[in-house]
């Protein structure tokens, strides 16, 4: 029995090297003396210093931060009003829209971007506008809902309906339970998607590609181009500084995490304590 | 009846329906928080699908035609090889994924959750990145190349023909613009999608369960097959979907690592709406077969979780 877990532990382990191999790769060669991708040279810290003068990645960068934050928060509002509407509807209703809210999240991405981009040209040709930062806008909006949606509607169900008849019945209008009793309770939830929603954005490529047209250009499609051409190892220095951040944050929200675990867990002996 | 309890019962009728009215009101204002995105979605998602099948069966003069379709038989092959490819790539990830989801969930809660957020973390990195990273690695003077010439295997491999006078000497396996590059991309980036829900769900499995089992004699082989594995079955089935789904439509995993040479549905659908080839015509007829290829296989799947007891027999 022992043996056999040490068994998938080593398994366990050798796909971790697998996922990491390659961001190891990239994080190493960040720090190249040469140009070259596969030949070790010598220590530098000149791609970083070059990334920050390279206006071409930095306005991209600039690009997908705008569109990733106008985007999530847009779709953060849409989405938590939506789903207060969904929750107070029959299910005779209810349930067709959430199906159509999960297409763009089951779709593949291509289609959901090609899909978009046929309406935007053709809506651009009857009404005289081209593909840009607004269709980018849009699309970005339009996937990220789902999510926030997504990570919602669990919260609003767990709420107990009593909660806001009681509101009612104090005196609140519909308008005041919203905001001062259902979103406060269902505001982890909102958070949660909020974070999904610019994840997906920062992260995307695809969708983007086909709605941006040629005049901006998000990171993700400087990179994709550079990629088609010889890279820079610039683009190896932003995907290590990118890593880095996201590596921080994640060990922060996970510490804050236990810790508030372990002062659930001194609450809950605490109490048994007293009793 | 007397009169008396009749208008009583007249006058709450009346109160009766003056309230339905104002209830439906009440309802209505609540569930209107939802119409701006209902109208929203009518915009950007359905309208946009509309299109699709729109384009798909008229001309570029905005004839009505099924000549999009006619033409997809000389694709035939694109077809099969991105599903093949893609069915190789979930096959994997399912084969990786599975044995550490259970890994995983068998560890510690502290542990689980760092081992949890490492596979997220490859995640927050851009994809593009990851797969480009994948082409110094696979390179014909690549680091796997570089390794296998240092140790001298190519040297070796050449000895062994050295009598050979049509042989060429090689200096490097051809790993990268293959078609096991396109895969072993797909499941580099996929593989997290088939680890996450797996484990999720054999996490919430009853310990009990799996124990009562054990005290009525079931080895370990029969607790996995009898009922961890039957108990993990919609993990797997989502996990499937969200491998197979991007990757039988991915187009930026083989132009990286296959540089053109391996073309899969996804880069057909790109070349028609980006490029010199514009047709959005075939594009979207391209688009909308791939879209009804993918629903069979999901609702194949999800039927397949119904009958759950039928899948475990094998």
């Amino acid at each position: 029995m022992k043996k056999k877990y040490t068994g998938g532990r080593i398994f366990t382990a050798l796909t971790y090297v697998f996922l990491y191999a390659p961001i190891i790769v990239l994080i190493v060669f960040s720090f190249n003396s040469t140009k070259s991708r596969t030949i070790w040279s010598g220590f530098t810290l000149n791609w970083y210093k070059e990334l920050f003068n390279d206006n071409l990645i930095m306005s991209s960068l600039q690009t997908t931060l705008t569109v990733s934050v106008i985007a999530s928060v847009v779709a953060a509002v849409i989405g938590t009003f939506a789903a207060i509407g969904f929750y107070n509807m029959k299910k005779k209703w209810r349930g067709p829209l959430l199906t159509v809210n999960n297409i763009p999240v089951i779709n593949a991405d291509i289609i959901t971007g090609v899909s978009l981009a046929l309406l935007f040209i053709s809506a651009g040709a009857a009404l005289g506008f081209q593909l840009g930062f607004t269709t980018l806008l849009i699309a970005h909006i339009s996937f990220d809902v789902p999510y926030i949606i997504l990570s919602v509607m669990p919260k609003l169900y767990q709420l107990d309906r009593n909660l806001f008849e009681a509101a009612q019945d104090l005196g609140c209008t519909w308008f005041q339970t919203v905001y001062k009793v259902i979103i406060p309770e269902i505001l982890p939830g909102i958070i949660n998607g909020l974070l999904i929603a610019f994840t997906m954005s920062v992260d995307d490529f695809v969708i983007s590609y086909f709605t941006a047209g040629s005049s901006v250009q998000t990171l993700s499609m400087t990179i994709y181009a550079m990629t088609r051409r010889r890279i820079s190892p610039e683009i190896n220095a932003i995907s290590t500084l990118l890593f880095a951040v996201v590596l921080i944050l994640l060990v922060i929200v996970n510490m804050r995490e236990s810790r508030q675990h372990k002062v659930e867990i001194k609450k809950e002996k605490m109490l048994k304590g007293l009793v | 009846m007397s009169r008396n309890t009749q208008s009583v019962r007249s006058e709450k009728g009346i109160g009766d329906s003056w309230r339905t009215v104002k209830e439906f009101f009440e309802h209505f204002r609540k569930q209107s928080f939802a119409y701006p995105y209902v109208i929203w979605m009518g915009l950007f998602v359905v309208i946009p699908i509309i299109l699709i099948g729109v384009y798909a069966f008229t001309s570029a003069e905005g004839t009505f035609t099924f000549g999009n379709f006619s033409g997809m038989i000389d694709y035939a092959p694109v077809f099969g090889r991105s599903l093949w490819l893609a069915f190789l790539a979930t096959v994997m990830c399912l084969l990786i994924g599975y044995p550490v989801a259970l890994a995983i969930s068998r560890m510690s809660p502290k542990t689980q959750r760092i081992m949890l957020m490492l596979i997220m973390l490859p995640m927050w990195i851009n994809f593009l990145l990851r797969t480009y990273a994948w082409m110094s690695i696979l390179e014909n003077t690549g680091l796997i190349n570089r390794f296998f010439a240092s140790v001298g295997v190519f040297d070796w491999i050449n000895g062994l023909h050295a009598a050979d006078l049509h042989y060429t000497p090689i200096t490097h396996f051809q790993l990268i613009n293959t078609s096991g590059a396109v895969v072993l991309g797909m499941v580099y980036n996929y593989l997290p999608f088939m680890i996450l829900p797996i484990q999720s769900v054999i996490v919430k499995i009853d310990p009990f369960v799996i124990e009562a089992a054990e005290d009525l004699g079931a080895n370990s082989r029969t607790v996995f097959r009898k009922i961890i594995f039957p108990l993990s079955l919609s993990g797997v089935i989502s996990g499937i979907t969200m491998v197979f789904v991007p990757a039988v439509s991915t187009f930026v995993i083989s132009k990286l690592l296959s540089n053109g040479t391996v073309m899969l549905l996804g880069d057909l659908i790109e070349m028609q709406f980006t490029g010199a080839a514009y047709n959005p015509h075939l594009g979207s007829a391209i688009s909308l077969i791939m879209m009804v290829i993918v629903i069979i296989c999901m609702s194949v799947m999800s039927r397949f979780g119904e009958g759950e007891e039928q899948a475990v027999v094998m």
